[in-house]
């Protein structure tokens, strides 16, 4: 994912040289071929993600393109303020580009787990969310942020759903599975897990649709609707802590719209920091993020109808 | 008139008016800070007198300096000079702090012409000024950037991560200014965080460092004055300032950080700067 995006930022700085990349000393083998091709666009501020962001508000003032790249919370929550006051308020250009979604790093421990991400920027007035499931989408979201401009934030996951590449658009749901009896929102490379749980739920004659929320901001909320409709049991899976990420924009989407399910289950991490350290896919086990929680929670919610 | 330019004006005639419209703002909106804004005031009155490129009648001109006040708390200070040089009517600074105002406490450049960047929170100016340095030279224009800072602000980390990088990057285009009247928040510098030798410390981040009476216009002149282009470290000029300056009780007082000037105090303060209350 992290590849296809820095592909896509390549061929950007090719077309438009206003196109700055400012890292936070990090992208080792990532970004060694961008900085040697365009010198003059590649900016390293050192391990200064303060700095980095406040560059990148500057340069983009001046009508540069600016991105900053770092992994997992450093983009965002070391320097929270500077993306608020300078970059938001001021409507700057900057896109922040964190690699190492939710447990992509799930050996390097808590510092590097990106869990509160999504609902912190979520809650910044003017930034626009993306959290693609699939690397072919990286780079397309990635074109269309370019174009869209504006503050926006990526977070790109080690894990992919393996979907092939199809239509995208930025701000809008995907439905990548029919169903009938129940829907499942997920967001990033956790997609994989509900189309796994969506055919461990047809084997037992459970029929779930899937709708892939890429976009966290500006949220797709009729779109959340129409694929709510007329399916009685509606879960959100994340890779992501519970307060304030996919699982709250749904349920204010629905709820507002007057389109409450009948059953509706949040599953996300559990207000906790992980102590124990793992790859990815045994930490979204371990915090029951896995396949195997969103079919129990089908199957919960399935018996008490 | 508001918008006569200043060209032929005299910096101590403006720093004078500054000082008078920053009392009477403060007195009006019931504002703080008064202390802090008298101690730029000469510094102010010299960038927007003087040295700044600037065009009010048009205050998006691309080749125009940039400035920015890091000390964002000092905001009323910069709406009086930017009234003075005519981006909009002085009879204007009457809304500072009002309900419905955009004439915020903390400089904000939404709906204020003239204004380059909003601050109030410290220690992010000079990473942004660093960053519109780097990218005018990227440009290839020659515009200055100005950063006007607190000492208080210095102990904000971020101040010293674009320290280091506008003196890595060699940004000779990018000034500094450090407002230092030695007086914080709740106490005296020297008591809270020292930053001295200060002076000592931005040079050996690289910068190029001019130490003056930061109420010396001629001093301040020289110091703000275009660098040689032979020389591309950064520019840290620390004036050395008295909080409160021009209003005898207000000086050197921690209390005038604060304090709204009313009643006879504030009859008193225009008195000392020769105005009627």
């Amino acid at each position: 994912m992290r590849d296809a995006f820095v592909e896509a930022l390549t061929e950007l700085t090719a077309e438009d040289p206003s196109v700055v990349l400012v890292t936070g000393d990090l992208g080792f083998g990532v970004l060694t071929d961008y900085a040697a091709r365009f010198p003059d666009n590649f900016v390293n501020a050192g391990v200064a993600e303060q700095n980095m962001t406040a560059l990148a508000c500057g340069m983009a003032l001046e009508g540069a393109r600016a991105y900053t790249y770092s992994i997992a919370n450093f983009p965002t929550l070391r320097c929270l303020e500077q993306l608020r006051n300078d970059v938001c308020y001021h409507g700057a250009t900057v896109t922040v580009v964190a690699v190492g979604g939710g447990f992509s790093y799930g050996q390097l421990g808590m510092s590097h787990f990106a869990t509160e991400d999504l609902a912190i920027m979520r809650a910044i007035p003017g930034m626009t969310v993306v959290a693609p499931s699939d690397p072919w989408m990286a780079y397309e979201l990635a074109r269309q942020l370019y174009r869209t401009g504006g503050p926006a934030y990526v977070r790109l996951d080690k894990g992919k759903a393996g979907l092939p590449a199809g239509p995208v658009e930025l701000g809008k749901v995907r439905t990548v599975r029919e169903g009938e009896d129940g829907v499942i929102f997920a967001t990033g490379g956790i997609l994989a897990e509900a189309l796994a749980a969506a055919d461990l739920l047809a084997d037992q004659g459970i029929s779930v649709a899937v709708v892939d929320v890429h976009t966290l901001k500006p949220f797709d909320e009729s779109g959340v609707r129409r694929a709510a409709k007329g399916r009685p049991i509606v879960v959100t899976l994340e890779e992501h802590n519970i307060a304030g990420g996919l699982g709250s924009a749904v349920a204010e989407a629905l709820l507002e719209g007057g389109a409450a399910p009948r059953k509706f289950r949040r599953i996300g991490l559990a207000d906790c920091f992980p102590e124990v350290v793992g790859d990815q896919d045994y930490l979204r086990k371990a915090h029951q993020l896995d396949r195997n929680a969103v079919v129990a929670a089908f199957r919960e919610e399935f018996a008490f109808q | 008139m508001a918008t006569a330019l200043l060209q032929q004006d005299d910096s101590l005639a403006l720093a004078l008016r500054l000082r008078r419209h920053v009392v009477r703002m403060c007195k009006l909106g019931g504002s703080s800070h008064v202390g802090s804004c008298l101690s730029i005031a000469d510094i102010v009155a010299v960038l927007y007198g003087e040295v700044l490129r600037l065009d009010p009648l048009r205050p998006d001109w691309t080749a125009r300096d940039r400035f920015i006040l890091s000390k964002g708390h000092a905001g009323a200070c910069i709406y009086a000079a930017l009234a003075e040089r005519g981006f909009f009517p002085v009879s204007e600074l009457a809304d500072h702090y009002r309900n419905g105002s955009k004439f915020s406490g903390h400089v904000s450049s939404k709906g204020v012409a003239g204004v380059e960047f909003s601050t109030g929170s410290l220690g992010h100016g000079l990473g942004v000024g660093a960053g519109m340095a780097l990218q005018l030279r990227r440009l290839g224009g020659g515009q200055r950037t100005f950063v006007l800072m607190s000492d208080g602000e210095c102990d904000e980390g971020s101040v010293w991560e674009a320290a280091l990088f506008a003196a890595h990057r060699r940004l000779g285009r990018l000034c500094a200014i450090i407002d230092f009247n030695k007086l914080q928040s709740l106490a005296p510098v020297a008591d809270t965080l020292a930053l001295e030798p200060l002076g000592a410390k931005w040079r050996a981040f690289g910068w190029r460092v001019v130490r003056i009476d930061g109420h010396d216009h001629a001093a301040l002149r020289s110091a703000l004055a275009t660098p040689s282009a032979a020389d591309d470290r950064p520019l840290c000029v620390i004036a050395d300032t008295v909080k409160g300056k021009g209003v005898s009780f207000m000086e050197n007082q921690v209390l005038w950080h604060y304090r709204v000037p009313a009643g006879e105090e504030f009859a008193a303060a225009m008195r000392e700067l020769g105005a009627d209350a």
